[in-house]
Parts: C-alpha cells; sequence; structure tokens
C-alpha cells in the first residue's frame, strides 16, 4: 500500500527504498521520495548519477532491481498510472512523418483521451506551437520538437508530469515559455517532476530540489534551504566593506557600527550562495 | 483490443508515409512484367519442351514456372514482412520512437500484438494478390491451372506470417540491422534445407531427406511452401508426379493435416518467446 497524504489522496509520485543494478553497475541505491500533487520537484545530479534511471523506472520503462514506485497510488505499469503520467524523454524522437497535429491525434488516442481537436489546438498554443500544427516534424528545429514533446506529455491532462531535460535544447525565450507552463500547471495542481542540469532554470521555479550522486540522494529542500550564508556586503561613502563570515542577522549592527564610524552606507547586500553553488559542494563532496 | 488497433493503425500509416509500400509495388510491378515475359517464351515454345516419359509439356512448363512465382512471390511477401517487422522493438528502442507509446496506457503485449496484426494483414493481403494476379497469368497466358487454387495461397500468407513473427521475436533481442540480417539468414536456411530435400530426394539418400525434413518443421515457412507446391499438382500420380515434385527451391512435399496446428503453435510459441522477452527488457 502506497504512502497517504492527510487528505487521505496518495501522492503524485511515491518512490520507496528504490534499487536499480545494471550488470554489475548500482544506478540507484536505495532511493525515497514523494512527489505530492502540485508540487514542483527539481531532480539534480551528475551525468550518470542515477536521475534518469529514476524516472524511467517511474514510468515503467526500466524494472527496478528492488523498492517500489506508486504514481497516484498505482504501479507505473499500470494503465490508471499511466493515466496519471506525462512523459517527455531526454533522448526522445518522434516519428518525422507526422505532423504536430497528427503527434497529439495518435497520442490523445493512446492515451484514451477525449479532448479531440479542440485539446490539441490549446497544447500547441501553450507551447508556442500553434502556428506549426500542419508541419510536418522532419521539418522542425529540434527546440520545436522539444517544445512539442512537453504538448504531448500534456495530454490526457496528467496528475504527474516527468521531464527529462525539456529545456536542453530551448533558446531563453522557448525556455520562458516553458516555466511559465510549468508555473501555470503547479497551479492547476499538476505535480512535475524536472530533471535538468540548467540549475538557473530550476532554482527560478522549483518548490523542492533533490540532488542525486552515485545512485543517492545527498540533499533535499527548497533552493532557499539548500542556499547557505555567504557573508555581507556594505557599500559606503569609502568603498566596499566585505563581512564573508557575517549573516544576515548581523547587518542591523554592521551597518550601526560603520555608522557610527562616520561611514554613509548605500547600500547592504546579504550574500547566499547560488542553487549552483550549493549544487557543487554537495556533489564534490560526494564525489571525493 | 482499441489500443491494438491503434497501434496497428500506426504502424500502417508508418509504412505508408516511408514508402515501404511503394517501394515493394514497384519491386513486384517490375517481377510481374519479368513473369509474364517468361509466360510468353515458355509457352510460345511449349512444344519443343520434351519432359521425361508421362509428362505433357503444358503441365510440366506450367507446374515449373507457377513454382518459382511461388517462391518470389513469398520471397517478396517475406522482405515486406521483415521490413514492417525488424526494428519493432530494438530498433525504435534505440531511436526513442518507443519509449512516448509505451508511457501510454498501452501494454507491451498490446504494442507487441498491434505490430504483429498489422505485419500479417499487410502480408496476407500483399501474398493474396500477388499469388492471383501470377495465377490469372499462368492461366491465361499458358493456359495451365494449378490443381488446388485456395489453399498453396493461403499457406504462402502463412510461410510469410511466420517469418514477420520471428522477425518480431528477434527485434526484441537485435537491433535493427542485426535482425534484418539474421531472419533473412534464418529464411535463406529454410531454402537450402528444402534444396538439400530435392538433392536427397534425386540421389535416394535417406539422411538428406530426413535432415531436410526436421528442417522444415523447424522453419515450417519451408514447411508451408513445399506443402503449396504439392497441392498445386495435387491430382498428379506416379511418375509424372515424383518429377514434378522436385520443384524449385525446395521439392514438393503435402505436409499432411497436422501443418495447420503446427503453425498455429509454433506462432504463438514465438510470439510468447518475443513477449516474455519484451517484459524484461529495460527501455
Amino acid at each position: 500500500m502506497g504512502l497517504r497524504t492527510l487528505a487521505g489522496m496518495p501522492p503524485a509520485l511515491s518512490v520507496q527504498a528504490l534499487e536499480k543494478r545494471y550488470d554489475g553497475v548500482q544506478a540507484l541505491a536505495g532511493v525515497d521520495l514523494v512527489v505530492e500533487e502540485g508540487e514542483l520537484v527539481g531532480l539534480l545530479g551528475p551525468n550518470g548519477a542515477g536521475k534518469s534511471t529514476l524516472v524511467k523506472i517511474a514510468c515503467g520503462l526500466v524494472r527496478p532491481t528492488s523498492g517500489a514506485v506508486e504514481i497516484c497510488g498505482a504501479p507505473p505499469t499500470s494503465a490508471d498510472a499511466r493515466r496519471a503520467l506525462g512523459y517527455l524523454a531526454e533522448l526522445f524522437r518522434f516519428p518525422g512523418w507526422y505532423s504536430a497535429d497528427e503527434l497529439l491525434s495518435l497520442h490523445q488516442r493512446l492515451a484514451g483521451s477525449d479532448g479531440d481537436r479542440a485539446e490539441r489546438a490549446e497544447l500547441l498554443r501553450l507551447v508556442g506551437l500553434d502556428e506549426a500544427a500542419d508541419r510536418s516534424i522532419d521539418t522542425m528545429s529540434k527546440g520545436m520538437q522539444q517544445r512539442l514533446g512537453i504538448a504531448q506529455a500534456l495530454i490526457g491532462s496528467p496528475r504527474l508530469l516527468l521531464l527529462d531535460e525539456p529545456t536542453s535544447a530551448l533558446d531563453p525565450a522557448g525556455r520562458r515559455t516553458v516555466r511559465t507552463l510549468l508555473e501555470e500547471l503547479r497551479g492547476r495542481g499538476v505535480a512535475v517532476m524536472l530533471n535538468s542540469h540548467l540549475l538557473s532554470e530550476v532554482e527560478l521555479v522549483c518548490d523542492r530540489v533533490a540532488i542525486i550522486s552515485r545512485g543517492k540522494f545527498v540533499a533535499e529542500g527548497s533552493p532557499e534551504e539548500l542556499s547557505h550564508a555567504r557573508g555581507v556586503e556594505i557599500e559606503t561613502g569609502s568603498g566596499m566593506h566585505s563581512f564573508p563570515d557575517a549573516e544576515r542577522e548581523d547587518a542591523p549592527r554592521l551597518v550601526a557600527d560603520l555608522v557610527a564610524r562616520g561611514e554613509s552606507v548605500y547600500e547592504v547586500r546579504i550574500l547566499r550562495t547560488s542553487l549552483e553553488e550549493s549544487y557543487l559542494e554537495v556533489v564534490e563532496d560526494t564525489q571525493e | 483490443m482499441s489500443a491494438v488497433r491503434v497501434i496497428a493503425g500506426y504502424a500502417l500509416q508508418e509504412a505508408v508515409r516511408r514508402r515501404v509500400f511503394s517501394v515493394v509495388l514497384w519491386l513486384t510491378t517490375l517481377f510481374m512484367a519479368l513473369y509474364g515475359l517468361a509466360l510468353w517464351q515458355v509457352f510460345k515454345r511449349v512444344a519443343d519442351i520434351h519432359p521425361p516419359n508421362g509428362i505433357e509439356p503444358r503441365p510440366f512448363a506450367g507446374a515449373t514456372v507457377f513454382g518459382l512465382s511461388m517462391f518470389a512471390t513469398m520471397f517478396l511477401g517475406v522482405v515486406l514482412g521483415v521490413f514492417l517487422t525488424l526494428g519493432v522493438v530494438g530498433g525504435d528502442a534505440e531511436r526513442g520512437l518507443l519509449q512516448p507509446l509505451l508511457v501510454r496506457p498501452v501494454s507491451r503485449t498490446q504494442l507487441l500484438l498491434g505490430r504483429l496484426v498489422a505485419a500479417v494483414a499487410v502480408c496476407t493481403v500483399y501474398v493474396a494478390c500477388v499469388y492471383t494476379i501470377l495465377l490469372l497469368m499462368t492461366g491465361l497466358i499458358g493456359g495451365w491451372w494449378p490443381d488446388r487454387i485456395a489453399l498453396p495461397a493461403v499457406e504462402l500468407a502463412a510461410g510469410v506470417a511466420t517469418v514477420a513473427a520471428l522477425s518480431l521475436l528477434g527485434s526484441v533481442f537485435l537491433s535493427a540491422t542485426a535482425n534484418g540480417i539474421a531472419v533473412f539468414i534464418v529464411f535463406g536456411a529454410g531454402l537450402v534445407a528444402g534444396l538439400l530435400g530435392s538433392i536427397g530426394e534425386a540421389l535416394g539418400s535417406g539422411t538428406l531427406k530426413t535432415a531436410a525434413h526436421v528442417a522444415s518443421w523447424a522453419l515450417p515457412f519451408e514447411a508451408l511452401y513445399q506443402d503449396g507446391l504439392a497441392k498445386i499438382t495435387e491430382h498428379t500420380a506416379g511418375f509424372a508426379s515424383f518429377i514434378l515434385k522436385l520443384g524449385p527451391f525446395g521439392g514438393a512435399h503435402a505436409a499432411g493435416p497436422l501443418l495447420g496446428v503446427w503453425i498455429a503453435g509454433y506462432v504463438l510459441v514465438v510470439s510468447a518467446l518475443a513477449l516474455a522477452g519484451f517484459t524484461r527488457r529495460d527501455l
């Protein structure tokens, strides 16, 4: 029996003691994770850490060696789980001879979606491809195909979206479109697990971040929780004063000291590590 | 069943859009033109053909060229069937085409079944059409008609379906290229075994005949082809029958009523192995 939230609804994704071994290589070594409805979780980790394996097991594409995964309370290979799931693989490809609209139509039939043409038009609009509905996939750029992949993953209004590097081929405008879309989905209660190397994107959009290294979670929390104080900088009339060991709570005292010494204070900056810096610290620690 | 229908439709659409059918259509047209030319030449000079005593030249020529055309029909059908199935699992998984389909409420059984149904349906229609046209050409140009009309066509179609099922099984374990090579080697092995049987028949070698017999049942598309060949001259008896049954690419051999049961069981086992392998495969 899977985990239950207080409201009695199973979480969108529940992973318990998950292990996966490929021919002697331990890809996942006992992973636990829960993604609740409407939560946007970023999955970070170096290449080969086990991110894609975790996502593929959640989709039922890879069999776990041991442990359990449930999608909305159902095993990942069940029809119920798949009806609740949207997925975009890192290395995906769609039949080049299909148009964007035909591809979505195929996935509507496979997903048993009754959304018809209106759903397809809406999804293409959401990813900025409304002008390319009849364009063959062969003639689309990689970025357009990636946006189409996101539209495909949204067929049938999934409750959980698993996106493996969904913005890797997108330009800044495309990334912004996806970011806005993810925020909109969160507002609708859709849970999203975002596997990405673009830490700035993850930091901007995710509620929670889980860092995986060598098949294990090594850190987990909100982007704010994962960052830590990196000092205080105060700009005065005589120049910049740095206090690398100070924290936010020290700022009023430091300002008062400077003013007492006759300095004119123009700006105070509380410095914290970025997600990228926190990530590198955690990962480098575990790689040593 | 709805998912099976959608997958089968997808497979057919793929074949149409990737111009598999148009390539096969052109090749078939070319073959038929050559076959028509051969028929015209053979039957124009049928009086010059001197088969062994007791055999009429027209049935001898008719059975020989039509037997050859049956081989060509099966070969072209196999080419079509293999190209429709060789990359269904391994090839499509490597290219990233398979994963988006399998995260839908589509079981692996439904995916395999849909692809097999599409391949078998296409190959059956293809074999039936080509066989019928060649039969009419032989009858109208050469004035010779086989003893049994429909059953040889059914057996050729079943032979092609068997090869398609083997190709589907291979696609679970091999890349598309390796699978294509493997299936054609298996198909060629069946034909070679048939030739060995013909040689064994001519030399009276029991060992060769037994080896060929075992091979034709282990690779039952060959047994189906041989049975189909036997049926086109089913009502011919005696020495004439012996000569006619030496046929091209494996002699004609009536397999008996168990062949149908064997084929059904064989395709079921091959499909079950494919499913077992596919279920265990990580994508």
